[in-house]
């Protein structure tokens, strides 16, 4: 058991949780101003692939990780438009752009890179395997800051509850709405950034892996609050942590049932043996002015 | 005229697709016309265009009719993925274990146990919202990932062949395969993989309709989907309907199961469905969650996906994951209908609200 709880296990646990922790503060920002975001595995992806082919071609991944930004919140306004615009169905929009996100990426770097959704290596001195992990753990407090402190994240949580009281109190819900999913987008993408010009050096077709339903469930977990929520990605980094570290150490538990564990413990939050989670009021509900 | 209402917005979802896949396909460098010309050229030929089309329909027909009475009650089965999952690796289970049965026993045994499987994993998240409300789309989406997680450590812990570097089970029996439509249609050749599934495909179609709109629990289901509130009124148990409609929505999944086992590749095989539960989605949507809508729209896709393979083959740039991006163009149009209702408006086309 001693190698499990090593130096090595906690930095890595680090590492893991970062994309989780970008892509859940981003999906709890949407969620929370009543956008349910199960966008944010196809928001993630389209900032790694975005990272990876502007670095490669700009040279810089400071450029690349601006790109993924606004590759996110480009994404992120296709949702905000059909479920806030045309009151789309959140889930199945969400669900398109995750499809999409698939298609996108393999199709272009077909045509640029002649390849089966992979973009180029891109060399070491060009990779920021550090920056987001910063950015990510940095982001809690303000983000907690942000919700509970200013006029902006009042006025969020008004519109994720009621947004009927909110609209009477002069807030504009459409506004509040489009900026908590445009955001929501940018951070998935730092996510999904991190992924292909931090931990790796380059874009593979369907890199994120679920992590953003992961990302998903930790916001859950989290109870929809920023300092829960990077306690639940830190849980779920080190699950994925263990399952790394413990293939084949031990012979009669497969990795699976490790790597399932995140999963089985949402649903047994969300069904409320933890403590009670309760969503925003109005999430999922689109909202039309009277 | 109500069925040219009906068809209204699936139409224009599918050409608005068309033309936005169109110019990404510009923008990569190859000709739109020519690559829709043999996406759909591809998949009408006769006999392989048509035969490939109606096999990879088949799955999506089944997980279109699954999300679909998810819909009818209020429900989204996003966990359609894993409720398939499930059924494929119990069925090659089935197929494996009752080997030595004749086939008189062990094909009813095999599909029964596809479609159990589905529906049993479906009614636990169905269970989750009737006794203590906790939100069935995240729950079928955790359960979307523990399905793969079971399956592939129980295909690795029992029955994968020894040296075997893919994650598969063993084949199953003999006697569990069904047969392919080749060998009972003259001129359609026997290595096209369509196969009895279609036909059970086909009769689910003719089922759900019948259920939905015929039968009291399909009544009873349809009032939870349309007010909660009044069908509990009314005297209808809404959670007894959940657990139905969910358990139901599972087991049509599972029947994906009788198409992939049973008939194409006679063993479950990881990774096997390219997305066939998020496509039912699609295919729902855009068949407006009726079952006659669902065959069209499913076999609608499957031509996209016959026509897809070629068009990765005969283009210079463009591959098969442009029926990816069609796809995903063609939910986000039909889900914000509300984009082409103002312009239809005022062409006048809209008189009554409702369409």
């Amino acid at each position: 058991m001693r190698n499990i709880f090593s130096l090595a296990i906690l930095y890595s646990t680090i590492r893991l949780a970062t994309p989780l922790l970008l892509a859940g503060l981003g999906g709890l920002l949407s969620e929370r101003s009543g956008v349910i975001n199960i966008a944010l595995e196809g928001l993630m992806l389209a900032g790694a692939f975005t990272a990876a082919t502007v670095t490669h071609y700009a040279g810089s991944p400071w450029i690349g990780l601006f790109a993924a930004v606004a590759a996110g919140v480009f994404i992120a306004s296709i949702h905000a438009v059909a479920c806030i615009q045309f009151d789309a169905n959140q889930v199945v929009t969400g669900t398109a752009i995750n499809i999409l996100m698939l298609g996108v990426p393999t199709l272009l770097s077909g045509a640029l890179f002649d390849t089966m959704g992979s973009t180029p290596q891109i060399p070491r001195r060009n990779l920021i395997p550090n920056a987001p992990i910063v950015i990510a753990f940095v982001l809690v407090p303000v983000m907690w800051y942000l919700l509970y402190r200013t006029p902006f994240g009042l006025r969020l949580r008004a519109v994720g509850e009621n947004p009927e009281a909110a609209d009477t109190a002069g807030i504009s819900v459409a506004r509040i709405r489009y900026s908590a999913v445009f955001l929501s987008g940018a951070l998935a993408a730092i996510g999904g950034a991190y992924l292909s010009i931090g931990q790796s050096s380059l874009f593979t077709r369907n890199m994120t892996a679920g992590r953003g339903f992961i990302a998903l469930a930790a916001l859950i977990f989290g109870k929809w609050r920023p300092v829960q929520t990077m306690f639940a990605c830190l849980l779920f980094g080190f699950a994925e942590a263990a399952s790394i570290q413990m293939q084949g150490v031990i012979p009669y538990i497969r990795v699976e049932y490790i790597q399932i564990i995140p999963y089985v413990i949402t649903m047994i939050v969300l069904a409320g043996f933890i403590g009670h989670s309760h969503a925003p009021r109005a999430l999922g509900q689109p909202y039309e002015k009277e | 005229m109500k069925l040219l209402r009906q068809l209204v917005f699936p139409l224009i979802a599918v050409v608005a697709a068309f033309v936005v896949g169109g110019i990404v396909v510009a923008l990569i460098g190859d000709d739109p016309i020519e690559t829709y010309r043999l996406l759909i050229g591809s998949a009408l030929s006769w006999p392989d265009g048509i035969g490939y089309t109606l096999f990879y329909a088949t799955p999506l027909i089944f997980t279109g009719l699954a999300v679909t009475v998810g819909f009818r009650c209020g429900l989204l089965n996003i966990g359609a993925e894993g409720q398939l999952t499930i059924a494929a690796f119990a069925t090659a289970w089935a197929g494996i274990t009752f080997a030595s049965l004749s086939a008189w026993f062990l094909i009813p045994l095999a599909c029964l146990t596809a479609i159990l499987s589905g529906a049993a994993w479906g009614a636990i998240p169905g269970l989750l919202k009737a006794r203590l409300g906790s939100h069935e789309v995240i729950n079928t989406i955790m359960m979307n990932f523990i399905a793969a997680g079971v399956a592939s450590a129980l295909t690795q812990s029992y029955f994968k062949a020894q040296g075997d570097a893919i994650l598969e089970t063993l084949p199953i029996g003999v006697t569990a395969h069904i047969p392919r439509l080749g060998t009972m249609i003259p001129r359609l050749p026997e290595r096209i993989p369509v196969n009895l599934a279609f036909v059970f495909a086909v009769l689910a179609c003719a089922f759900v309709h019948l259920f939905l709109w015929r039968t009291t629990w399909g009544y009873e289901i349809r009032a939870t989907g349309a007010s909660p509130q009044a069908a509990e009124y009314g005297g209808v148990s809404v959670k007894k309907q959940i657990v139905l409609a969910m358990a139901l929505s599972g087991g049509l999944a599972g029947m994906v199961a009788i198409n992939e086992v049973l008939g194409y590749r006679y063993r479950y095989y990881q990774g096997f469905s390219a997305q066939y539960g998020f496509t039912g989605i699609a295919v729902a949507l855009l068949g407006r969650n009726h079952p006659a809508g669902v065959l069209l729209a499913a076999i609608f896709f499957g031509a996209l996906i016959r026509g897809g393979l070629f068009v990765d083959i005969f283009t210079q740039n463009v591959s098969k994951d442009l029926v990816l991006v069609l796809q995903a163009l063609v939910i986000l149009f039909v889900a914000a209908e509300g984009f082409f209702r103002g312009p239809l408006r005022k062409l006048g086309f809209l008189k009554r609200s409702q369409v």
